[in-house]
């Protein structure tokens, strides 16, 4: 999911560090409502416990890891973040598939690393590898929270403003957009209705996938142009995934093109590097 | 990098990768369905578990074979999934000889129900045709789905209902000879339903009845002029059929006070149960639900019910409820309440539930769900679960249900499933979105599951063990002694097969008592009656339903088994009508026969 660009300690004059960072805690606020709205229309929390042990537990590993391993205090937002989407995003009737799918997000984060920057989505990363890896304990969010319109729209229109806030927008258009087409090359390939195609997009682990996941900062590529080519990209990879009967694509998707894309970047980015300072050092 | 720094990084690498690993290798290691390979033959089975299941389909004679209900032709492409009910069995002594009868559905147009006559030497007999219960599925009066049974006019002699996915229908017993269809008894016209149960709900001696709706009750789904059927949500749906609590007035009629009692959710009901887990006297019922929660209804005193099933606990997460059955799963003298749901591995890990009640008796009762704990959560795809002691140790066991549609081998239908059940309700509502299943498995080829409960609140597995392997769409079970031995064996209903007529091999050794309960101020058939026995230390509650788990009845009498003990303590019987009797030190190894004192 969408991380918190926010790497320093906390500052020391809280109140400054929230005017003027504020937008920063609009993504996690944003989620906490989604979250929320799903919890009071449908109640699709099983239980609290669940999401509770996933944010603590990913807290608690953001500031062990972040002090022990370059000895800062991170902000908790980003792994707020992973720990609320690993809450929502897997299924288990025990605590303890949360506990370790969000270990596993906070600590690729630390591990998974190429030039100092992590490639994967934390939670993106999680997710996939318990879902594929782990069946037996977890599944995923497949199911819709509800047929009532009214939380749907909430969550599109406050996702789409913010995504753009973000200046992200163009990435979940471009997937959308993207999804779309294919789902109906789909229908004609697998001879099903386009709607039954194009049905997950209006469940809520797409709203999440397409707001969070696909639109993360950290590990997204560098331009804009590269940003719409990595959506399209994930997007029929997606479409084989499913034409191969893959539950879980858009996850297993991403996690596939997502850190190759970030990989090409930062070795493209370096080259351009030293292009630049080539002719200065001559 | 300082070495500490790097002496960190070593161990977060490592117990990063332990992380992954050992998650992976757990999904590895386990299974939520056993091998299949049934590795143990009787005599170590029976020296190992003390019990053993013999399919005995041919020697008892029963050649049954279930067909599925006709669907309209606009249903074809997921036909398969929506006529994957109808294959249900009930027990029943229709002729008072002493012996269990057996009462089996069957759905396709045309086809015949079967009743089998016991005929006392391990034989039975199908006298469906002759007593006028086997051709009940008639074109255009829809499709058989279950029976269940009650002397509804306190004759002394089992009368019958048939629900169906359409018209019901009330058979009255006469003098265990045959059958007449009651007319005019104020039954619903058209109803689609899977699930109807007996019970006495204002404990004035007569049987009333609740019938669960499941699609909606305008559809009748041979004929249909829209794909609109379907539920609108996999997890909050409330377009299903609206149920209905029909109050017995006397002489073959019924009321419809469903409104005026409160119980007007439009869920889509698979099962319901009703015992009276408040101590009042009157019969509580639980409702498990598909595609929602479970229901849960306190009886106000016989004048109303109110569903408590969030305060109770029963009622937060959504699954897909497909039976409840009642067992005291250690021997505390409470009830708990087993329902079953959906266990597909990487896809739907809902579990089934065992309710544990806290207390026996509470204004306001509160359930702990135990599944998980006591091992007996994750089944697979089931319908029917019924306790029994199977060993005769004096705890009771779980038989499970299992499997849902077994396509074309090495095929799977979720991921199709998948696409719609994650979408709108205007796309997973309208059966023409979905996929088309082109024979493809979902759920298929399960073994269903046997628990044999290890008198420490935990069940171990012994699906393997038991009884020879087999895979079939299970529906229905019950537990009943077909044969007077003081045995619990089991008979399983399989959609679009032969039912499972398992003949259960006992190790000698345990002992046991039966009670057969007949009502005179409370209804003759002693539904809601409540037997506690106590021995050694243990005390065990079981109680007369008109019908439990999933679309079946056991037997009427209830079997205890009492382990290497020789002696019970005392008995208490809490009749309907709040009569209390006291039995002390009952004889054993045989059935009690009990009329209640007038």
């Amino acid at each position: 999911m969408q991380e918190s660009k926010i790497q320093l300690p906390l500052k020391a004059d809280t109140l400054s560090f929230w005017t003027k960072d504020y937008f920063k805690y609009v993504p996690p606020a944003f989620l906490t409502l989604i979250l929320l709205i799903g919890q009071l229309s449908f109640g699709i929390l099983d239980t609290y416990l669940n999401i509770i042990a996933s944010v603590c537990t990913a807290i608690i590993a953001e500031l062990i890891l972040g002090r022990l391993l370059f000895g800062v205090w991170k902000n908790p937002a980003s792994a707020y973040i992973s720990g609320i989407s690993v809450g929502i995003l897997i299924r288990s009737n025990m605590v303890w598939p949360y506990v370790v799918t969000a270990l596993i997000s906070i600590m690729s984060k630390y591990i998974l690393r190429y030039k100092g920057r992590h490639l994967w989505n934390p939670s993106n990363f999680g997710v996939s590898w318990m879902l594929l890896m782990a069946p037996l304990s977890v599944a995923g969010l497949s199911i819709q929270w509800g047929s009532n319109f009214l939380p749907l729209a909430v969550i599109w229109i406050l996702g789409l403003v913010i995504v753009n806030r973000a200046k992200r927008l163009h990435v979940t258009l471009t997937y959308v957009i993207s999804f779309v087409v294919l789902a109906y090359v789909r229908s004609l390939i697998t001879g099903d209705t386009f709607l039954s195609e194009v049905s997950p997009l209006t469940g809520p682990m797409y709203q999440l996938f397409v707001f969070f996941m696909i639109t993360d900062p950290p590990t997204a590529v560098s331009t804009k142009r590269g940003r719409i080519l990595v959506a399209i990209l994930v997007a029929v990879v997606e479409f084989f995934l499913r034409l191969d009967s893959f539950i879980y694509a858009p996850f297993y998707a991403l996690c596939l093109v997502g850190p190759l894309s970030k990989f090409i970047d930062m070795k493209m980015q370096a080259k351009k590097q030293v292009i630049i300072t080539q002719p200065k050092n001559a | 990098m300082s070495r500490r720094k790097s002496l960190y990084q070593l161990i977060t690498t490592i117990v990063f990768i332990g992380l992954l690993v050992s998650s992976a290798l757990f999904s590895r290691q386990h299974s939520f369905q056993q091998s299949g390979n049934n590795s143990l033959q009787e005599a170590s089975a029976l020296k190992k578990y003390g019990f053993y299941l013999t399919p005995d389909n041919a020697e008892a004679n029963i050649t049954f074979r279930h067909t599925p209900p006709e669907l309209d032709k606009k249903l074809n492409k997921i036909a398969p999934q929506i006529a994957s009910m109808g294959a249900a069995v009930s027990v029943v002594d229709f002729d008072n000889d002493g012996w269990n009868d057996l009462y089996f559905t069957n759905s396709g147009t045309g086809s015949k129900n079967a009743l089998y006559r016991n005929l006392h030497n391990g034989k039975f007999q199908d006298v469906a045709a002759e007593v006028g219960l086997a051709d009940l599925n008639t074109k255009g009066t829809g499709s058989s789905m279950g029976a269940i049974w009650g002397d509804y006019d306190n004759d002394g002699f089992t009368d019958m209902l048939l629900y169906k996915w359409g018209q019901p229908e009330l058979f009255h017993n006469i003098n265990g000879k045959k059958f007449e269809r009651v007319t005019d008894s104020g039954l619903p016209d058209w109803i689609n339903t899977n699930s109807a149960i007996w019970f006495d709900f204002n404990n004035d001696g007569l049987l009333d009845l609740f019938i669960g709706g499941y699609y909606k009750p305008e559809f009748k789904l041979s004929e249909l002029n829209t794909t609109k059927i379907m539920p609108e949500s996999f997890r909050y749906a409330n377009n299903g059929g609206r149920n209905y609590l029909l109050l017995n007035t006397g002489n073959g009629k019924f009321k419809d006070v469903t409104v005026e009692y409160g119980l007007t959710s439009t869920k889509w009901t698979l099962a319901a149960g009703a015992a009276d887990f408040t101590g009042d006297g009157y019969p509580e019922l639980y409702v498990a639900d598909d595609y929602n929660v479970d229901e849960f209804y306190i009886n106000q005193g016989g004048k109303k019910f109110v569903e408590m099933g969030k305060q109770a606990g029963v009622g937060f997460t959504p699954k897909s409820g497909m039976n409840t059955s009642f067992g005291d799963i250690g021997n505390d003298g409470m009830l708990g309440v087993y329902t079953t749901n959906i266990t597909e591995k990487g896809i739907l890990i809902q579990g089934n539930n065992y309710w544990q009640p806290q207390s026996d008796k509470m204004e306001q009762p509160k359930f702990v769900n135990l599944g998980q704990l006591s091992g007996i959560e994750n089944a697979g795809w089931s319908y029917g679960a019924q306790f029994g002691d199977l060993n005769n140790d004096g705890y009771m066991d779980l038989y499970v249900a299992n499997g849902f549609i077994s396509g074309k081998k090495n095929t799977s239908y979720w991921y199709d499933y998948s696409k719609v059940t994650g979408g709108n309700s205007s796309i997973i509502g309208d059966a023409d979105n979905w996929p088309d299943m082109q024979g493809k498995s979902q759920s298929g080829y399960e073994q269903n599951k046997i628990w044999l409960n290890n008198s420490d609140g935990l069940f171990e597995d012994v699906s393997d063990e038991t009884c020879p392997p087999a895979t079939y769409d299970s529906r229905s079970v019950v537990v009943a002694d077909l044969w007077n031995r003081g045995v619990l064996d089991v008979v399983v209903a399989n959609q679009n097969n032969v039912p499972l007529i398992y003949k259960n091999h006992v190790e000698g050794g345990n002992h046991w008592v039966d009670f057969d309960l007949h009502g005179t101020a409370s209804n003759a058939s002693a539904v809601g009656a409540k037997v506690v026995l106590e021995w050694n230390g243990k005390k065990q509650v079981q109680i007369v339903t008109g019908g439990i788990g999933f679309s079946s009845q056991n037997q009427h009498r209830l079997h205890f088994g009492i382990g290497k003990n020789t002696k019970v303590d005392r008995v208490t019987i809490y009749w309907p009508s709040g009569r209390v009797d006291h039995i002390e030190n009952p004889g054993i190894d045989k059935l009690h026969l009990i009329n209640e004192k007038k």
